[in-house]
């Protein structure tokens, strides 16, 4: 079966005083019809640049380098005119943002702006949009959704908010939901109860999600698979279960070392050496090895590709040809 | 045990509403009884979710803001009840850094002005000495000495926290309330910083109120914890006690709520229903009781507010919470 989404090499540029910059630089992955794929890492690692491009959404004057791919369930994403783009766009995929405050319209009301993703995939009436709008506020779990449709934006809580976002976003039947940090800006608690609702709705809908997130600890338990970001490309991806039960590269190993523990006894954390480089100044050879504490001669000029950890478990670093099976 | 550092004492802030509509405004109650104490060279952790008024209470002890009732008693003096002048000594032993140092770090001033202002300020070296004193706070805190010249917008946000450690150093205080500062850090950054002031409090015995929304962070850093919800403490005690054991139905659904990056860590999952009330109107009786999971709420909980009371090692302001078992 071919996957829902495919993505080949995907490589963002920027022009910058230094020449040219390449935030997100030979990204592949693919995502499979009901999938939760999260992808993982620190600000700068060019995590929300590779969610943007999907919809061909990069700000200029960022450019997607020709090269890349992105195929939607056959389409060639990035050959699209501008017609066909909107067919994709907020329809078949659908995304939300890590702050719904500025994604939503101050304005209107609720059920105007749900009912206006509605009416923007199906030619209804405006009392039917309102009726559909009414059925998603009832989907995303917020209560009393009769008092709630009349509502401004600025009346409601983060949580309620966001979850209006994943109504609007819902609307339109997706195939594909980008949630790119959607719970960062939450409480706990309130994070707990988006991150619940993603799952019920990935189930009851059959929708992929792709999850982008810099906290590994929301990925555990939820997450299919994991794609770790870090400097423009994917350096270790895997099922969930083996990324925590065996991470591989250097640079997973040092995150899950940092985060503090709500269990075990409580050591000295031990953090990564130094700051993550900017876009303008990747590092040559594998570009974690001014951080890397396993640095071995070679990393510093040779760029190591993909290599196989397990089965499918890859990472991009030499230590894998020492650790093959 | 000898007589805290720190000793606050029925705290209360109310924001009165301002402008036209103010008379039919009630107050406000961000803080709304507080009490709590912190040892020599002890941390406590001052948890809770937004809203719930624990920075407040933190720029209250300061005077950055005004209280509207209570004591704070530091090393035996009320600093609410201070003369500018006194209050001025004070703040050299009492000092704090924020969640974003960029906002607090003026950006036209050399990142070695900044910190030499309060030594400067306080008197605490003579002219000659102060640029060797700053370059040896730098260095203290992982930068190096030479950075003194430079501005801070050339600075990474954990350098930049750093920055405002040093700052806070360079007055040689007793005392710093942390006021969620490694937020807004990448986690790599994060727990950097963590050691950092683990260090700083190893080497100097500083004693720190350490406000976050992160109890694993807390975990990591603080001997004791205070959890607050909508304006009071719920649930107090040693930090291992209070997170292994927690009494508190809010404490024990805010640990559940806490990511873990273990998928085989078996844990119970409390999603608690709404979002905190508002602190202008707060519930009758217990402030949680709206939200609450306990079996045994009752009547007594809509009507009568719970006060602290001992429960084992912690103290918990619940009618429910029973001896941990």
């Amino acid at each position: 079966m071919t996957p829902l989404l495919e993505v080949q090499d995907l490589r963002i540029t920027f022009p910058s005083s230094a020449g040219i910059s390449r935030p997100v630089d030979g990204v592949s992955f693919t995502l499979s019809r009901g999938e939760l794929l999260a992808l993982v890492g620190e600000s700068g690692c060019g995590k929300s640049l590779t969610s943007l491009a999907l919809l061909r959404l990069v700000p200029p004057p960022g450019e997607i380098a020709a090269g890349s791919s992105i195929r939607l369930d056959g389409t060639d994403v990035l050959g699209l005119d501008a017609a066909s783009l909107r067919a994709i766009r907020g329809r078949r995929i659908g995304m939300i943002f890590q702050d719904p405050m500025t994604s939503l319209n101050p304005v209107f009301t609720v059920a105007d702006q749900i009912g206006e993703s509605v009416r923007a995939h199906q030619s209804v009436s405006r009392r039917a949009a309102r009726t559909r709008a009414l059925e998603l506020l009832q989907e995303v779990g917020i209560p009393d959704p009769v008092e709630r449709l009349d509502n401004y934006p600025h009346q409601m809580s983060g949580g309620m908010r966001q979850r209006v976002m994943i109504a609007i976003a819902l609307a339109s039947e997706p195939e594909l939901l980008i949630a790119d940090e959607p719970t960062t800006a939450l409480d706990v608690t309130v994070q707990a109860q988006i991150l619940e609702l993603l799952d019920r709705l990935r189930t009851a809908r059959g929708m992929a999600v792709l999850l982008i997130t810099h906290d590994l600890g929301i990925v555990a338990g939820r997450a299919d698979r994991v794609a770790v970001m870090y400097a423009g490309r994917l350096v270790e991806e895997s099922g969930t279960a083996d990324l925590f039960a065996r991470p591989s590269h250097p640079y997973t190993r040092g995150l899950l070392a940092s985060v503090p523990r709500i269990t075990g006894s409580v050591t000295r954390l031990t953090p990564i050496a130094g700051t993550v480089p900017p876009p303008t100044a990747w590092p040559a050879g594998c570009r974690f090895h001014p951080r890397c504490p396993d640095r071995l001669a070679r990393c510093l000029a040779d760029d190591p590709p993909a290599l196989s950890v397990g089965p499918g478990h890859q990472m991009r670093c030499w230590l894998a040809e020492g650790n093959r099976t | 045990m000898s007589t805290p550092l720190l000793e606050v004492r029925d705290l209360v802030k109310y924001y009165k509403a301002t402008g036209f509509l103010a008379r039919n405004t009630p107050p406000v109650r961000a803080v709304d009884g507080v009490s709590f104490t912190v040892g020599k060279g002890e941390t406590l952790g001052l948890v809770g979710e937004s809203g719930c008024g624990k920075s407040t209470v933190g720029r209250t002890i300061l005077r950055l803001q005004g209280a509207t009732a209570g004591t704070v008693r530091f090393d035996g003096t009320d600093l609410l009840a201070l003369d500018r002048s006194a209050l001025r000594q004070a703040r050299r032993r009492i000092q704090i850094i924020f969640q974003d140092p960029y906002s607090s770090l003026n950006p036209r001033m050399t990142v070695g002005d900044a910190i030499a202002e309060g030594i400067e300020i306080h008197d605490l070296a003579p002219r000659a000495g102060i640029p060797g004193r700053v370059a040896r706070l730098l260095e203290e805190v992982g930068l190096d000495g030479s950075y003194a010249s430079r501005y801070p917008h050339e600075f990474s946000g954990g350098q930049r926290q750093r920055i405002g450690i040093a700052r806070a150093l360079g007055v040689e205080p007793d005392f710093i309330v942390c006021d969620e500062p490694v937020s807004a850090l990448d986690v790599s950054v994060q727990a950097q910083v963590l050691n950092l002031l683990a260090d700083l409090q190893a080497r100097r015995g500083i004693s720190y109120l350490f406000i976050a929304h992160d109890l694993a962070v807390v975990r990591q850093i603080a001997q004791r914890v205070a959890v607050m919800y909508l304006g009071r403490i719920v649930e107090t005690g040693p930090t291992e006690e209070v997170l292994a054991r927690p009494a508190h139905p809010y404490t024990r659904a805010l640990l559940s709520a806490v990511p873990v990056p273990d998928p085989t860590t078996q844990r119970l999952r409390i999603v608690l229903a709404g979002d905190p009330p508002s602190p202008s109107n707060p519930p009758p009786g217990c402030p949680f009781h709206p939200r609450c999971p306990h079996p045994a709420r009752d009547a007594r909980c809509s009507t009568e507010r719970p006060e602290l009371h001992q429960i084992g090692r912690s103290e918990v302001a619940c009618h429910h919470a029973e001896s941990p078992t």
